[in-house]
């Protein structure tokens, strides 16, 4: 690794090591924005860390964009980082400006529509889009829909566009937000906007599954090192070695398969390298943190102990952005079309 | 704790020539008729491809000209070795000489084994066994109980192999056999010895796989005499090379592409418009093929540089064998056939051959649980 990334990550572990504490997870949790951790990423540029230079980023490299959302992954961060990266790149795409602060995007359901027109006093967007991240703490969010028959998205205010929140398993906000001609900020057309959106936050998520599988892998590693049973710690039972040499296989493979995706994905999303990653990042989440939690016990079943924090992310990133069904019919279905001898040319390609 | 990192490597600027240039060899072959490719796995020997794959420079690229190789990088290797087991080309017969042998003999061989060897492996016309597992001695590498005794001027070496693979077809094997007796440390006093198998002292006899195949041989030395020159390396350097031999065994494409043909197949055979569940099959074995393929990528640049990437290896080989194996119990349930004993013709034919040859693929070149033992072991748990 490079001398500049590991200042990179010094200083990005550093950050969360202050402001991302167990109170501070807590108290997100609890409906209180960390206001504190969020300005701690701010000051450094690291919020706009994905976008291009002119527009507005802070000069890294994707590559290192993308090191950044794993470390906040790592370390359990309740902040909308990738939500906020992804909305900026689709905004700089467009060659629209990024405004400050934490942003989302919508529709993430796939069923879910939104519609961009013209009106009498500029562009507007019109419906109810459910589960948007963050929608509660943000102050914008760049909608991506068709506008006239083309791709096309939009950036709108969404103070007032709340009808309700959820939560997905880690706590995290999912807000449902209804649009009546609201008025858009800004407006441009882009090509398959909505696909683009929806690929863009598959790599994201699977970039952070990978990060919060290597923190499972590693409580999973201290546990076992310091829980005595029978006289020697389990660590030391030849059952519970191979079930962390599997754990680590599954972390290897999701780490391998979001970067592989990341390096594909400088520019714009490679649909087949997001696929693959989304897919594989996913079974090894639920694989990953099934295993985690049998080396744990009861103590890994508690609120008290860390391990948590990661796993319930693992259950919930796994399935947002599409699940591996999603993902693996897409790719399996394009294997199908294109025919049996047109897979290994597919493969070797990356 | 090991930190296992399988940083991506970019292939060379030459890659997309030479896979083109193996394509088209490949196809000129099949339209030749010179094999099929759905009978084939990289255990298939077939001596006469050899050949001509020695010809074509396929054999020992990596190694100097001097000793007959072609001086290109690890990656250009891979990809050579790669589209030879996605084509489903015969590579059997020089598979281990290519993969394993001749690097060790290049590291660890006297000038003259590596003179009057490694030209011939590299011409495609000289195959090598492997001469590790014994009759007690499988998982337990260091339980070997064949051993060699000192004479003038080489060794005269006593004992049984088994489970070597090709051994009544090939001309060599590099045996590992105790040179000083058992000490505390088990993994000292062994050394590594390059067998002619032409030569008397040796006997081959087969044993018969599980559907009558014959692959596996028991080789017996009944003192052999093995000169200096046909030593490894230093005696008592045994373990080290045989630690080091496996690296290059356990994480190249032949780990998780055995079954490469039999998904082909599976995906001609489901059609265009796959169902829910077939597409979805489909799609995950094409997302676990993709990332393994990089895993192994990312090992072969390791070895390119010099690096000893043994447990990042043991780590490919575990997840591509248990991938290898989930294509034929899942395709079985796809695509409904009643398998047939055979060489491997039409669907039912190759799900057949598939279903009998996977259990092998978790055991040879170490055992899963071998092999998670050695994970283990670098995440700081042994």
């Amino acid at each position: 690794m490079s001398d500049m990334r590991n200042d990179l990550l010094n200083t990005v572990d550093r950050i969360f090591d202050e402001h991302c504490q167990k109170t501070v997870r807590e108290s997100a949790e609890a409906g209180e924005w960390p206001a504190g951790l969020w300005q701690a990423l701010e000051a450094v540029g690291l919020t706009r860390a994905a976008l291009p230079e002119d527009a507005g980023g802070s000069g890294l490299e994707f590559e290192d964009a993308m090191l950044v959302l794993r470390r906040s992954a790592y370390h359990a961060a309740p902040v909308p980082l990738a939500e906020t990266m992804l909305a900026g790149r689709l905004l700089a795409a467009a060659g629209l400006a990024v405004p400050d602060g934490a942003l989302t995007v919508a529709p993430v359901h796939a069923g879910d529509r939104v519609e961009l027109a013209r009106g009498n006093a500029g562009m507007t967007v019109s419906g109810a889009v459910a589960r948007v991240p963050w929608g509660d703490a943000c102050a914008h969010a760049v909608v991506a829909g068709e506008c006239e028959g083309k791709g096309a998205l939009g950036l709108v205010s969404i103070e007032r566009a709340a009808r309700g929140v959820e939560k997905n398993l880690a706590g995290e906000p999912r807000v449902r937000l209804e649009f009546a001609a609201a008025p858009l900020i800004a407006f441009a057309t882009l090509d398959d906007a909505r696909a683009r959106l929806e690929a863009e936050g598959a790599l994201l998520r699977s970039v952070q599954m990978a990060g919060a599988l290597e923190r499972t892998l590693e409580y999973s590693l201290q546990y076992a090192n310091e829980r005595v049973q029978f006289g020697r710690p389990i660590a030391k039972f030849q059952a519970i070695q191979h079930m962390l040499a599997q754990l680590a296989g599954q972390v290897a493979a999701a780490s391998a398969a979001a970067d592989a995706a990341v390096e594909a994905s400088c520019l714009m999303p490679d649909a087949f390298a997001v696929a693959v990653a989304k897919s594989r990042a996913g079974e090894a989440a639920g694989k990953g943190a099934e295993i985690a939690h049998q080396v744990h016990g009861a103590m890994g079943y508690t609120r008290e102990h860390n391990l948590h924090y990661s796993t319930r992310r693992l259950w919930s990133w796994r399935d947002e952005f599409g699940n591996e069904t999603y993902w693996q019919s897409r790719l399996g279905r394009e294997v199908a079309a294109q025919g049996a001898d047109a897979l290994w040319p597919m493969l070797s390609r990356l | 704790m090991h930190e296992f990192r399988f940083d991506p490597v970019p292939m060379p600027e030459t890659a997309q020539a030479l896979r083109e240039e193996v394509r088209t060899f490949i196809a000129q072959e099949v339209a030749a008729g010179s094999f099929t490719p759905s009978r084939n796995s990289w255990t298939s020997f077939d001596a006469a491809f050899s050949r001509k794959c020695g010809e074509r420079g396929y054999i020992g690229m990596r190694w100097p000209n001097e000793y007959g190789g072609h001086e290109r990088s690890a990656l250009e290797r891979y990809v050579v070795t790669e589209e030879m087991l996605a084509g489903g080309a015969p590579v059997g017969a020089h598979w281990i000489a290519d993969r394993q042998s001749g690097n060790q003999i290049l590291r660890y061989g006297s000038e003259r084994a590596k003179r009057s060897i490694l030209p011939q492996i590299a011409a495609g016309e000289c195959f090598f066994s492997i001469g590790m597992s014994e009759p007690d001695s499988g998982s337990d590498l260091a339980a070997v109980r064949t051993r060699a005794v000192r004479v003038a001027g080489g060794w005269n070496i006593s004992g049984t192999k088994v489970w070597t693979s090709g051994a009544h077809e090939t001309h060599y094997l590099i045996a590992l056999a105790r040179t000083a007796p058992k000490q505390e440390d088990r993994h000292a006093g062994m050394t590594q010895f390059i067998v002619d198998l032409a030569q008397p002292g040796v006997s081959v006899r087969p044993i018969y796989n599980l559907y009558g195949g014959h692959d596996f041989n028991e080789v017996v030395f009944d003192e052999y005499f093995v000169p200096d020159d046909m030593v490894m390396g230093e005696p008592g350097m045994g373990w080290k090379l045989v630690t080091s031999e496996l690296a290059f065994e356990r994480s190249g494409p032949d780990r998780f592409l055995s079954t490469y043909q039999l998904l082909r197949e599976s995906i001609r055979a489901i059609g265009p418009d796959p169902d829910e569940r077939a597409a979805n099959e489909i799609g995950r074995f094409v997302a676990h093929l993709a990332t393994l393929r990089r895993m192994s990528i990312s090992v072969a640049g390791m070895l390119e540089r010099g690096a000893q990437p043994a447990v990042e290896a043991a780590l490919v080989k575990d997840i591509g064998t248990a991938f290898e194996r989930e294509i034929p119990e899942t395709f079985r349930h796809l695509i409904a056939t009643e398998p047939t004993l055979g060489d491997g013709d039409g669907y039912a034919g190759l799900l057949g051959m598939t279903v009998l040859r996977a259990p092998r693929f978790t055991l040879q070149g170490g055992t899963r649980e071998v092999l998670r033992g050695m994970i283990a072991r670098g995440l700081g748990l042994r």
